[in-house]
């Protein structure tokens, strides 16, 4: 099956400098797609690709069958929302959704009719004569929200849209959205470099490092199984510990065995164990290893610790249940279930 | 100083500048305001009565008409040229890469280095009757007689428009600077053609820019001195040349001040209604 929008060996070199090498990619009509790595990975350079603003060095970006690697960024039709939001400062909300419809030559009264339609379904229809100078942050979020989806595009891009927002206001924008785009259907991609915008909002997210795809994967696969340690580490909090197998399905963490699958790494060899903070347990059973509790910060919903042991230095994280959890200072006993630990053979990155 | 209560402290520290302000532009305008109130016989000189006289002369005479009417005529036609010249050129300096930008920047604010006079000098050798001008017209075969633009209307407004074009570029790059870059992207990703971008998105962000450089366009045409003064002369007079004559040549003090505070009045009418205009059009929609 051809895929609605696909990049095919996608390049951009600025100079001697690789922004986005070989970058091949499906994305199926409806689906939302983030690009997620930190900055200079590459994933802004490749959302302009599809936009147009940018041309690539070489490769192709075909939408649905149909190459438009070099048609103009005003041919594509493409909805864009701009980190900036980049309204019209010179133009109300109302205009500024309804330029969109001019260009395409919509009549007056019907082009502010939908443009009204748009800003209500973004719920903002009563700031339709304001001027962005007099709308919060939120507001001018969904006027360019609104001015993007009016046009109808065949694809919405999102160039970190809700990465001037606050805290607050930014997890309420993520579920918004995410309806909103399941209900139109529209096809999305959505650039970003946090990592909860990523996971909570796509159905598929391609990590990028220094130019490259690291892995491609729907949320929970990425975060349960990510294939290197750059992805564990950076998609959530993990601890990478540097180990060697010391025999077929154990691996030697400064002197003590871990039982984990040791899958196709030779004895001997130098592999990488991440292991989520989530998934250690803290417990007073004597029979498991000792650590010391080092820190305890109370976060509300959990306990964050920081302990030492045989292992090394760990994070881990255990839920609030109501009762006070440990101090400064004590000792417990970590244990965790079995398959919670991944092996990568590659060294930390 | 220790004893300065705060709320003196502001009023002893903008006091040098007051006073340097008071002393070299409020005293000597204030004087000049006095003097336009005297009335000057010609075997007696200036007279020490109070008299509006010299008002109802220079507003009744038609020959002050028609010099009023040239000033503010030539600051409105250089006023146009500025803009249909220094918009685009500030529009392409800020599309340049950094470093031609600042090579550009250097050649547009050069003429600023020299002086006002050395350059009208410069246009007197251009425009005058056997100067450059008039020699590639003769070359080119445009006929034998010499092509003069000196004490001509066109040439003063070539030679202001050179002085003073360099002055709306700045304006104008100050606010093209200020523009969103993806506010442009926007708009072509809507569908906008480049022009269409330019013509409604950059433009209209970029009016206020164009609007003070009118003013202060405007501002410097209307009291302009010396390029007048050389290319146009006693054929071409405008306010400033002619209360500059009544000062030096016909040595009538009361009558110069008076058309010196007229050319004050008008100048600040005109801009503060003009700003008000601005300010009305404009502050609900740019911070």
């Amino acid at each position: 099956m051809v895929s609605f929008l696909k990049f095919e060996s996608l390049k951009k070199e600025f100079g001697n400098f690789v922004a986005v090498s070989d970058m091949s990619l499906g994305v199926e009509r409806g689906e939302f797609i983030s690009l997620l790595g930190p900055s200079g990975c590459g994933k802004t350079t490749t959302l302009q690709m599809v936009a147009g603003l940018l041309t690539p060095t070489s490769g192709r970006i075909m939408l649905d069958g149909k190459d438009i690697t070099n048609t103009a960024p005003n041919k594509r039709g493409l909805g864009i929302v701009f980190q900036s939001y980049a309204l019209f400062p010179h133009m109300t909300a109302t205009e500024n959704v309804a330029f969109g419809l001019e260009m395409r030559g919509v009549g007056k009264a019907d082009r502010l009719a939908r443009a009204n339609a748009a800003l209500e379904q973004v719920r903002l229809a009563q700031f339709a004569e304001r001027y962005p100078k007099d709308m919060s942050g939120g507001q001018r979020q969904r006027v360019a929200l609104a001015r993007a989806l009016v046009i109808e595009p065949p694809v919405l891009l999102l160039d970190e849209p809700l990465s001037n927002l606050d805290a607050k206001l930014r997890e309420e924008m993520r579920i918004e959205l995410r309806l909103l785009q399941q209900d139109i259907g529209v096809t999305t991609i959505l650039v970003t470099h946090d990592q909860e915008e990523a996971l909570s909002m796509s159905d598929r997210i391609v990590v990028m490092q220094r130019g490259e795809v690291s892995q491609i994967a729907a949320p929970l696969d990425l975060y349960e199984r990510p294939t290197n340690t750059f992805v564990s580490d950076f998609v959530g909090k993990t601890n990478l510990l540097s180990g060697h197998v010391s025999a077929p399905n154990k691996v030697s963490v400064n002197g003590t065995a871990i039982d984990v699958d040791t899958a196709s790494a030779g004895v001997g060899s130098q592999v990488t164990l991440s292991v989520r903070p989530e998934k250690l347990r803290l417990s007073d059973d004597a029979t498991s290893q000792e650590v010391r509790i080092d820190a305890a910060i109370f976060l509300g919903s959990s306990w964050l610790y920081r302990v030492t042991g045989e292992m090394g230095e760990l994070f881990i994280t255990q839920p609030n249940t109501g009762s006070a959890g440990y101090s400064n200072g004590d000792i417990a006993h970590l244990s965790w279930p079995a398959g919670s630990i991944t092996l990568f053979e590659d060294a930390v990155s | 100083m220790s004893a300065a209560s705060p709320r003196t402290t502001p009023y002893l520290l903008t006091a040098p500048g007051v006073l340097f302000f008071v002393a070299l532009l409020g005293f000597p305008m204030v004087m000049t305001f006095v003097l336009s109130l005297h009335s000057y016989d010609f075997n007696t000189g200036i007279q020490s009565d109070w008299t509006l006289a010299n008002y109802a002369d220079v507003l009744g005479d038609s020959y002050f008409h028609k010099i009023f009417g040239r000033t503010f005529g030539l600051g409105l036609l250089v006023t146009l040229i500025c803009v249909l010249i220094g918009v685009p050129e500030a529009y392409v300096l800020s599309r340049l890469s950094s470093g031609w930008r600042s090579v550009f920047l250097l050649v547009v604010l050069g003429p600023l280095l020299i002086s006002v006079v050395v350059r009208t000098l410069g246009w007197a050798l251009f425009f005058g009757g056997n100067g450059i001008l008039t020699m590639t017209a003769q070359a080119l075969g445009f006929g034998d007689e010499p092509v003069s633009l000196m004490f001509t209307f066109a040439g003063m407004t070539i030679a202001l428009v050179h002085v003073l074009v360099p002055f709306m570029v700045i304006s104008v790059w100050a606010s093209l600077q200020k523009i969103d870059p993806q506010s442009e992207d926007a708009g072509l990703s809507l569908g906008a053609s480049k022009f269409t971008v330019l013509r409604r998105i950059t433009l209209p962000q970029a009016m206020p820019g164009i609007l003070s450089g009118s003013i202060i366009v405007f501002a410097l045409t209307a009291s302009a001195f010396a390029t007048p003064a050389i290319i146009g002369g006693r054929r071409m007079k405008v306010v400033a040349t002619a209360a500059y004559d009544e000062y030096l040549s016909t040595l009538n003090w009361p009558l110069g001040a008076t058309i010196a505070v007229l050319l004050l009045l008008a100048n600040i009418v005109i801009i503060l209604s003009f700003n008000k205009v601005i300010e009305q059009r404009y502050a609900k929609v740019f911070e």
